[in-house]
């Protein structure tokens, strides 16, 4: 099975600056190698803040764009790892040694399998035979 | 760690992680792989007990090897054998010493890696028979219990622990070292343990969707101990290219099986199903092994080139068969085997026409050795029907079809018997 790990970084949201130290990176480095050597990694990105973004909201026909930073916002993804455990528990104790500072907190979620729906969503999932071409 | 379900389950995690180099670094404390089990078990035993209670402690590894060490420590002054009592004192000395040279290395991190070198190695030392060393393998290095094992590979669980014990006990007696080869010994010995990776992996892969998420399990911890041994190996590029190998087959999981569970193959299945993000990890790792290689490919290599091939294909349509071809005419030198030479039949075929690909058949055929295998027949029948032999094609389509026991498929090839005659 598969979990993402959504780290939630307890800093100021509205920061323009989120470069963590060299201290918080070496620590966290090690952590991903940790993951990597365990072969449990299979993929993890690091989000800029969101002052650098925007917001795509939709109610009624139009989405209405809002950019960053979102004053209402007290939890924001700061990054994700994408790792595969054999349970929940597993994922759990993987997420328990981030080195995490005060505040963070990770949320672990399985990812969704085509099993996992009902066969007319199987069905729905699967029109276009053609992917996009990779490189 | 707390939180989070039942206690048990929750040690049970930390046992997947830790258990390895724990029983690893154990094993070069003793010189003996099945002490080290035991010792790691005891532990594992002693956190079942108390951190019901206590909690998981901050450093669960740390904390079962202090266990475990302790208790080999207690074991050394128990001795029976030691009536001496100074020769007892020296042993118990010995390991203390042993065991402190060790955290001492350990401290400096560079020896766990060899460690869990050596663990694989060990566990898929020669001397074992295949059925022992992907039991013991799955034991020492995926952590799974006996009864899992057992569940994956559809066999009993006391046949499981005949093998371990037995495969222990062989280890004993041959006083094979714990230890990871080195140079050429290293290219010698690798192959065995590629074997075992892969066969863990096709016991998952070969079983069908949706029967026990147990044997899809197998599939995800072959690829796990392949990137293991990748990071600790990083120089072998067949080790790259059985990694690649996996992630590419992998990576097609959710498209070998239709809606009513039965199987599609390669150039029927939905392409849009094809997990990316592990095609991508294995056209990665596939490029590694290909740098490292220098020109001369291993078999997992030019098998993974060949999985790759599909895999950059967005339609079957697109699939560059000319390489295929010469990719299986590669593999047909390192391993040869009628089966190699019929997948490359196919390709001759799909590549530069029937007739190529009809004249290694009949060569084939004529050799006799896939002789009653459903496949040479229904490939035969298929090129005939392309050449327009259609009398020829309906009677190997219906021979193809008596072979098969798989109901479906045997309609499959009934159908096209009716169609190429009509």
């Amino acid at each position: 099975m598969r979990f993402m790990m959504l780290m939630y970084p307890a800093i100021d949201t509205d920061a323009k600056n989120w470069e963590p130290s060299a201290e918080d990176v070496a620590a966290m480095t090690a952590y991903n190698e940790e993951l990597t050597k365990a072969g449990v990694l299979l993929s993890l990105d690091g989000l800029r803040p969101p002052a650098d973004g925007a917001r795509v909201s939709f109610s009624g026909r139009a989405p209405t764009v809002t950019d960053g930073p979102f004053a209402e916002a007290k939890e924001v993804v700061g990054g994700y790892w994408l790792i595969q455990a054999s349970s929940k528990e597993e994922a759990v104790e993987w997420a328990s040694r981030c080195p995490g500072a005060d505040g963070d907190f990770i949320e672990v979620r399985r990812v969704f399998e085509m099993e996992d729906f009902p066969e007319d969503v199987q069905e729905a999932g699967q029109l276009s035979e053609r992917p996009p071409e990779q490189t | 760690m707390s939180g989070g379900g039942e206690p048990s389950r929750a040690i049970e995690a930390v046992w997947r992680i830790e258990s390895a180099r724990l029983i690893a670094a154990l094993a070069r404390m003793t010189g003996d792989v099945s002490l080290a089990e035991d010792l790691a078990q005891d532990a594992l035993v002693a956190a079942l007990e108390r951190w019901p209670e206590s909690g998981v402690p901050e450093n669960p590894g740390a904390w079962l090897m202090a266990t475990a060490k302790n208790r080999a420590i207690d074991l050394a002054r128990r001795g029976k054998r030691f009536e001496d009592r100074r020769e007892q004192l020296a042993r118990e000395a010995g390991m203390r010493m042993a065991m402190d040279a060790a955290e001492h290395e350990a401290a400096l991190g560079a020896e766990l890696g060899e460690d869990i070198l050596g663990l694989i190695f060990t566990s898929c030392h020669p001397l074992l028979s295949t059925e022992a060393r992907v039991a013991l393998t799955l034991r020492l290095l995926g952590g799974l219990s006996t009864e899992e094992i057992a569940r994956a590979f559809l066999v009993s669980e006391p046949t499981v622990a005949q093998r371990i014990v037995r495969a222990k006990r062989t280890l004993k007696e041959a006083h094979a070292p714990f230890e990871a080869p080195q140079g050429e010994q290293l290219d010698e010995r690798l192959p065995s343990v590629l074997e075992v990776i892969y066969l863990v992996f096709n016991e998952g892969y070969a079983a069908t969707a949706g029967e026990s998420w147990m044997r899809l399990d197998l599939c995800e911890e072959a690829l796990r101990l392949g990137r293991v041994l990748a990071g600790l190996a990083p120089k072998q590029p067949e080790v790259h290219g059985l990694v690649a190998l996996m992630e590419i087959q992998a990576s097609r999981a959710a498209a070998r099986t239709g809606s009513s569970g039965e199987p599609v193959l390669l150039l029927d299945q939905n392409r849009a199903r094809w997990d990316p993000l592990l095609v991508r990890r294995g056209l990665a790792a596939l490029e590694r092994a290909e740098k490292l290689s220098r020109g001369a490919f291993g078999p997992y290599t030019v098998q993974a080139a060949i999985a790759a091939c599909h895999a950059r294909a967005r339609s079957a349509e697109e699939t560059d068969w000319a390489r295929i071809a010469a990719l299986y005419d590669a593999l047909a030198q390192l391993t040869p085997s009628p089966v190699v030479e019929l997948n490359r039949a196919v390709a001759v075929s799909m590549a530069f026409g029937p007739e190529g690909g009809l004249e290694l058949v009949e060569a084939l055929t004529a050799e006799g050795s896939l002789e009653g295998y459903h496949l040479l027949h229904s490939v035969r029948a298929d090129l005939l029907a392309k050449l327009g032999r259609s009398a020829e094609a309906r009677e190997e389509f219906e021979r193809a079809a008596a072979m098969t026991e798989n109901t479906r498929e045997r309609e499959l090839l009934l159908q096209r018997a009716h169609i190429v005659a009509s």
